[in-house]
């Protein structure tokens, strides 16, 4: 077994002296889940031929595309130490808001209130409006970030359950339907939406001062309070911005869906979490890239993806899905050496 | 810098309080351009105090302050602070999974509103570092890098705001003889170029190596200044402890005749910190176990207490071997410990002084897994009522209690099951006097009970409730005090200097 993990780390390049090694390895983590992509991407190519074709792989990425933004959101404010549980009921909150303050009394069961070229705005609101109140929460009353975004999902689930009666909302306006359906340049629109947030996103994390004060923030906080840097503001900076994002997640899951489930997004949080630690990024704050987390979600959603092509039911989804998020910790807890955090 | 013959740092008539205590009384310091200047004191002479005025973090409430003429920034001017003084604390203020060329450049990796360019950047801080000839890759995250090297990034870094007066505090405390003599190198060769140090630190020896001047601090207040050739190192050593204490009555209990020991320590090595450590504790003894901070005095006696299992070595309880690395065994063993940091490891906070005084003691509260909450409160009270605790409600938070009550607790915890070695770690650190009366009286009434005590502490007033004590530098035991002793000869000895060759 020794043998084998010294012979890993060799091949990962984490040899145990020499500088310009030890920094590709650094980087090396933020890849380390391409190699399994890849074999993924071959496996599914043997089991079958519709699997390597445009219409499938786009499906794949248009069903991930939520969860992607998600994942996005989570890994941000995971960078600055801090988390967010409660991004998965504002994914069904903002646009259930938008839908019922939008559709007419009766059968829809709406509120109608505002005409519906107004739901977009009102979801991406209810968005900032949450990640206000949980950085109010967590920054200004200073209240753990686990169990105060624990209550909010909760809250908000219960809200939007409230609101819908536990119903489903149906027959929104056209502005609501139009990310989850349009075609830009002949690729459905979530693609390129959470394509373009992530490139922005990685460039900001890159090569952008406020980006890399969110590692600093995340890495030690008193270094970067010493540094200049308004470690509150970037926290509830964060927080309110993966909100939003959870509200523009939302807004396209419904479009694609056509309707607002009372139970939109709900447990989608796990995966979220797996994806992103999976993808590298650290629980306690500070390391990892929203690459990684990308490459995370890819992975996750292209095996399931190729269980269903191998004629696996879907009762075994949840069961290899998590086989799959442990197998990738154990694997990179040998390769690196180091404790996953 | 315009005036070269003005003091880098001149502190003028500075007094500061906290609360009831003057913890600075109309001090000065004046730091001549190009010098190291050594800051010496024992614990609680202002040192700190002092650092945190010179680096801007607090005002201090009378007095002055001035820098190469000008003086002080406003309290709230970070940037212009950082233009004038640094300071690289115990401990350090890095990010480790940032590159050490974005550390050095942090929240300043690009102007406002640019993108950072990478390649820009590790430039400039090769640059900064081979100006200085700095030895570290800047492009290895931080995390990587040791403690020396995280100093000499921390230099740089103060460097490139523009400070050429530098404060270190205690470097040396976790560096090894290697890392010291390369840091005192770097030293040198940054002081030939210009840089102005003030160097804190508790070994005298390294201060007589370093150093050019060298002011004393005690119970708040300068004794004195002077250029390191003009003093020796007795004088040195009395400036810091003041006048010689000795006629005070003698607190020992009746030293026992040629007891068989209850703690015997062979050849204990644990890591770099204690290095082939032996000793004997006899029952109703109590020895001293002294040393300065990196001594590895605290290393000998977490071994003994389970908290850490050492290399090598044996420790034997009652002449029956101690299977180390664990504390149910030590406790059964008969060991009770007041460990070093009383809120880490010393009480529950949260939980009663009843609950506190018996968390090691179960087996008195019932049988079977089981225990009597009338049996603890009981015990509680017996506790409240042997130290002394205020209040003396057995059912009170410990969390609410003063400090001085609340290391009663953590005494009475240690003494909760009779032990018969009790091994005390700094027990009057930062307590009253009259707790830290409290706590001593009891180490003598388990002593004459029986027990051998071993009183780990740099604090000169708990030695002399020692028969014996022994004295630990750099992880090995270098003096032995029995009888009547010399304060000065174990603050000697603590910090390293052989007093015979003055």
């Amino acid at each position: 077994m020794t043998d084998t993990l010294t012979a890993a780390k060799k091949a990962l390049g984490g040899a145990e002296t020499g500088f310009s090694l030890r920094i590709a390895a650094a980087r090396l983590r933020d890849v380390a889940l391409i190699p399994p992509i890849i074999i993924i991407l071959i496996i599914g190519a043997v089991v079958s031929p519709a699997f390597l074709t445009r219409n499938n792989l786009q499906d794949v990425l248009v069903s991930m595309s939520w969860v992607a933004l998600l994942v996005l959101a989570e890994g941000i404010i995971l960078l600055t130490g801090k988390m967010d549980l409660s991004l998965e009921s504002t994914v069904g909150l903002a646009p259930g808001v938008a839908a019922w303050l939008t559709l007419p009394k009766g059968i829809n069961h709406g509120a109608h209130l505002v005409p519906s070229a107004w739901a977009v705005p009102i979801a991406l609101a209810v968005g900032v409006l949450v990640g206000v109140v949980n950085g109010v929460l967590v920054v200004w009353l200073g209240l753990n970030a686990f169990i105060v975004t624990l209550g909010m999902l909760i809250t908000l689930r219960g809200l939007l359950t409230g609101i819908s009666s536990g119903q489903t909302f149906f027959g929104m306006g056209k502005s609501m339907m139009y990310l989850g359906t349009a075609n830009w340049l002949g690729i459905p629109a979530p693609i390129w939406v959470f394509v373009i947030a992530y490139a922005v996103a990685i460039f900001a994390l890159r090569y952008l001062r406020a980006g890399r004060a969110l590692y600093a923030v995340g890495g030690n906080a008193e270094a970067a309070r010493a540094a200049g840097i308004r470690t509150d503001r970037m926290i509830f900076g964060a927080l309110v911005l993966g909100s939003l994002l959870a509200a523009l997640a939302g807004i396209m899951l419904s479009g694609h869906l056509a309707s607002v489930a009372s139970s939109q997004g709900n447990g989608a949080i796990f995966t979220v979490f797996a994806a992103a630690v999976i993808g590298g990024v650290s629980l306690n704050g500070g390391k990892g890239s929203v690459f990684g987390a990308l490459t995370g979600v890819l992975l996750l959603f292209l095996v399931q993806n190729v269980l269903t092509f191998a004629g696996v039911s879907g009762e075994w989804f949840d069961f290899l899905d998590g086989a799959v998020i442990l197998a990738v910790l154990v694997i990179t807890r040998l390769l690196s050496g180091k404790a996953t955090d | 810098m315009d005036k070269p013959t003005q003091p880098v740092a001149d502190v003028v008539g500075v007094s500061k309080r906290f609360g009831a205590t003057l913890a600075l009384d109309d001090v000065q310091l004046a730091v001549a351009p190009g010098e190291v200047h050594a800051l010496v004191g024992r614990n609680g002479a202002g040192k700190s105090t002092l650092v945190t005025i010179l680096t801007g973090l607090a005002a201090p409430d009378s007095g002055t302050v001035h820098f190469g003429g000008a003086p002080a920034p406003p309290l709230g001017d970070r940037l212009a602070w950082r233009q004038v003084v640094a300071c690289v604390y115990q401990k350090l203020t890095i990010i480790p999974g940032l590159s050490v060329a974005e550390n050095l450049f942090l929240n300043r990796q690009a102007p406002a509103g640019k993108i950072i360019g990478w390649s820009a950047l590790r430039r400039q801080a090769r640059d900064l570092l081979d100006a200085w000839a700095l030895d570290v890759d800047p492009r290895v995250p931080a995390g990587e890098l040791n403690v020396e090297q995280r100093q000499l990034l921390e230099i740089a870094r103060a460097l490139s705001f523009g400070a050429r007066f530098i404060i270190l505090d205690e470097p040396t405390a976790r560096l090894d003889a290697g890392g010291i003599a390369r840091l005192f190198e770097r030293i040198r060769a940054l002081q030939n170029q210009g840089v102005t140090f003030l160097f804190i630190s508790h070994h005298l020896q390294e201060i007589f190596e370093l150093c050019q001047r060298v002011t004393v601090f005690r119970d708040a207040r300068h004794i004195v200044t002077a250029p390191i050739d003009d003093i020796s190192h007795t004088a040195l050593v009395e400036a810091m402890t003041g006048e010689p204490v000795s006629e005070m009555s003698d607190p020992r209990p009746p030293r026992p005749d040629a007891a068989s020991p209850v703690l015997e320590v062979n050849g204990l090595t644990a890591g770099e910190q204690c290095h082939d450590v032996s000793f004997e504790v006899g029952a109703g003894e109590i020895v001293g176990l002294a040393g300065a901070g990196a001594s590895g005095k605290f290393a000998v006696a977490d071994s003994i207490a389970g908290f850490v299992r050492p290399d090598d070595g044996t420790i034997r309880v009652d002449g029956r071997p101690l299977r180390p690395g664990s504390v149910p065994r030590a406790l059964h063993a008969g060991v009770g410990v007041v460990p070093r940091d009383r809120h880490r490891e010393g009480f529950v906070g949260g939980l009663s002084i009843a609950e506190n005084t018996t968390m090691t003691v179960p087996h008195r509260l019932g049988r079977h897994g089981f225990a009597s909450p009338r049996q603890r409160t009981a015990l509680g009270r017996a506790a409240i009522r042997t130290l002394d605790i205020v209040p003396t409600r057995p059912e009170a938070a410990v969390a609410d209690l003063s400090g001085g009550n609340q290391q009663k607790v953590v005494m009475a915890r240690a003494l909760a099951d009779q032990p018969h070695v009790l091994v005390l770690m700094a027990p009057t650190l930062g307590v009253d006097v009259k707790s830290k009366q409290a706590v001593m009286d009891q180490a003598v009434v388990a002593a004459r009970g029986g027990a051998g005590v071993l009183l780990v502490t740099d604090d000169l007033d708990d030695l002399r409730y020692c028969h014996r004590v022994l004295v630990m530098f750099r992880g090995e035991i270098v003096a032995t005090m029995t009888g009547t002793w010399d304060d000065r000869e174990v603050v000697a000895a603590m910090e390293g200097v052989d007093l015979s060759h003055d």
